[in-house]
């Protein structure tokens, strides 16, 4: 039972990361139209500038400076590609964001190399103990802080003018234009802000257990992909419903492999996509995603 | 408020999708504080008018072609839509498009984020938008798109309010409205304009346009082919042969004088001599 436990809440810690990168992705596509193929890219561009400056400014400044870094990049890529496309087709622009991924991985990969790079986190491999159960001091941490930057940006979400003005821009691009809304901050707004989170992603993905930054990260990062769809692309409660999904899923996948050995060595990495699959067949728009609906 | 300067100055204004002219050499005036109506068909060209000066034709693929516009005697050419709406120049786009999946009160603030304003402008927009229409006030917690047609009408218009224009630009708005409804969203408009908002609205409901405006323009195929005072376009035999159909005992005396002029409608006219339908179906029997 406590074992359970054990996983019960590091998948959810683990989801908790998830949504984060997921809520990014949400934000992207609902102010742009445009799914975000360049994301873990994103992701590994905030943990890349974390790990490097850590030395230098410590952990915290190095972490401030990985969130605003990430940030820039997002900006700029929306700045220096997408915006030079907007009003074009979207799926065409889902295509060139690939292109953004395949030279920033590329880029970040030569930097990276082969090398396993800590991000210089203050817990290190400290547990907590709850009774019978025993869970990493990281897992509490990522948990805290994707609790609080979820709510944090919800709020401002549904209550701020550049909430209120995202939530027009994505219902209706020309109605928000006519309201005096600027669709290019809005977009910058958004690629800026998908960058910060996924950028708090990337340290709770590299920390303790697992070794470090290196270069699967962006791979981790795109179990993501299946939160934000399964959740429903549109719907920024459906990425967080559908990270946690997603983490408890793989947790608990990887925790009992050895009950599941008939299916095979490396299920809890196939198990995201799996649910979405399933989720899928039987609610194609996702979870709470809107519908599509065409008039006729 | 202006001055002597137009509340909206168009010369010349020649803009298209493409290699389509939609509007061709179109000149027209608002007076400060005035309601100018364009009336006209199913693809006139009113609508791509009204993007021209708000300048959304690009998200239909289209662009001005050559010509001016100016608002309160500042050209509006080439300028983005926010800064247009922050001249001073809102539009209610045909069909309403309030935002469906937000509040109605979200929807009010969406609109008055075109204009920079003090927390006390804000209020006092907000007060005037509920005092002429208090069912937004009622439901200011609903989600839009659960008002109905006559009340997301009046959702669009408060919100194109809330950024206080000095020019409204209305496009269409009793289309699919219910006759009562349409008479309210009038009386509305008559009110606004009261409180010093001069207006450009574009009908296809020519009856109740030349009712709330002053003067009026008849635009065809893209070009202005009648101008001139509402009152007088309303007497010319055209406007009412064309825009007003059957909606005053003139025009249905009119009517009915064409029906005894021209005896192949008799043809059609139970009341009639003649050969009929029913006559022919009991011959082949």
């Amino acid at each position: 039972m406590s074992t359970f436990a054990e996983f019960l809440i590091n998948g959810v810690s683990l989801g908790s990361i998830y949504a984060l990168i997921a809520l990014g992705f949400v934000v992207i596509f609902r102010a742009t139209e445009v799914v975000n193929f360049a994301h873990a890219s994103l992701l590994l561009a905030g943990g890349y500038v974390t790990a490097v400056l850590h030395d230098n400014l410590g952990f915290w400044f190095a972490l401030l400076a990985g969130v605003a870094g990430a940030a820039l990049v997002g900006a700029a890529v929306e700045f220096l590609v997408m915006r030079r496309h907007r009003g074009g087709d979207h799926s065409v622009l889902a295509i060139v964001t690939i292109g953004v991924d395949i030279l920033l991985a590329t880029e970040l990969t030569r930097r990276i190399g082969t090398d396993i790079l800590a991000l210089g986190d203050p817990w290190g491999d400290g547990v907590v103990t709850f009774g019978p159960v025993t869970v990493a001091q990281t897992r509490i941490a990522a948990l805290l802080a994707a609790a609080l930057l979820i709510t944090a940006f919800l709020l401002a979400f549904r209550y701020t003018s550049w909430g209120v003005a995202m939530r027009a821009a994505a219902e209706n691009q020309e109605t928000a234009a006519l309201m005096g809304i600027r669709l290019g901050r809005v977009s910058l707004g958004a690629w800026a802000v998908a960058g910060a989170l996924a950028a708090v992603a990337a340290l709770f993905l590299t920390v303790f257990p697992t070794p470090g930054l290196e270069r699967g990260t962006a791979l981790a990062a795109l179990k993501a992909f299946p939160a934000a769809i399964l959740g429903g692309l549109d719907s920024t409660t459906g990425a967080l419903v559908g990270g946690l999904l997603v983490g408890v899923t793989e947790s608990l996948a990887t925790g009992y492999q050895s009950d599941l050995a008939f299916l095979g060595r490396g299920i809890g990495d196939l198990a995201p996509y799996l649910v979405m699959v399933v989720v899928l067949l039987i609610r194609p728009a996702g979870l709470l995603g809107t519908k599509e609906l065409a008039r006729v | 408020m202006q001055g002597t300067e137009p509340a909206l100055q168009v010369t010349d204004l020649t803009a298209g999708y493409g290699p389509v002219h939609a509007l061709r050499r179109v000149s027209l005036t608002v007076p400060a504080g005035a309601v100018v109506t364009v009336l006209g068909g199913n693809g006139a060209g009113k609508s791509t008018l009204l993007r021209a000066v708000s300048r959304t034709l690009r998200f239909h693929g289209g662009a001005v072609v050559s010509g001016t516009v100016s608002c309160g005697g500042r050209p509006l050419d080439g300028l983005p839509p926010d800064r247009v709406v922050a001249a001073g120049v809102s539009q209610v786009p045909e069909g309403r498009q309030v935002f469906a999946r937000m509040t109605v009160e979200d929807n009010l603030r969406a609109g008055a984020l075109g204009r920079r304003a003090d927390r006390a402008a804000r209020a006092a927009a907000l007060r005037r938008v509920h005092a002429l229409f208090p069912v937004l006030a009622d439901r200011a917690r609903q989600p839009a798109g659960l008002l109905s047609g006559g009340e997301q009408q009046m959702l669009a218009v408060g919100r194109a309010l809330m950024a206080r224009p000095e020019l409204l630009l209305l496009d269409e708005p009793s289309l699919g409205l219910a006759p009562l409804m349409a008479a309210r969203i009038a009386d509305a408009i008559r009110e606004i304009n009261g409180q010093g908002t001069a207006v450009l609205l574009v009908e296809q409901n020519a009856a109740l346009a030349l009712r709330l405006a002053s003067r009026a323009y008849v635009l065809e195929v893209g070009e202005v082919t009648l101008a001139g005072p509402a009152a007088e376009l309303a007497a010319s035999d055209e406007v009412r042969r064309r825009y007003l159909g059957v909606v005053d005992e003139d025009a249905a005396a009119d009517a009915a004088r064409a029906r005894t002029e021209h005896p192949a409608l008799s043809r059609w006219d139970p009341a009639a001599p003649g050969p009929r339908p029913r006559d022919r179906r009991q011959e082949t029997r």
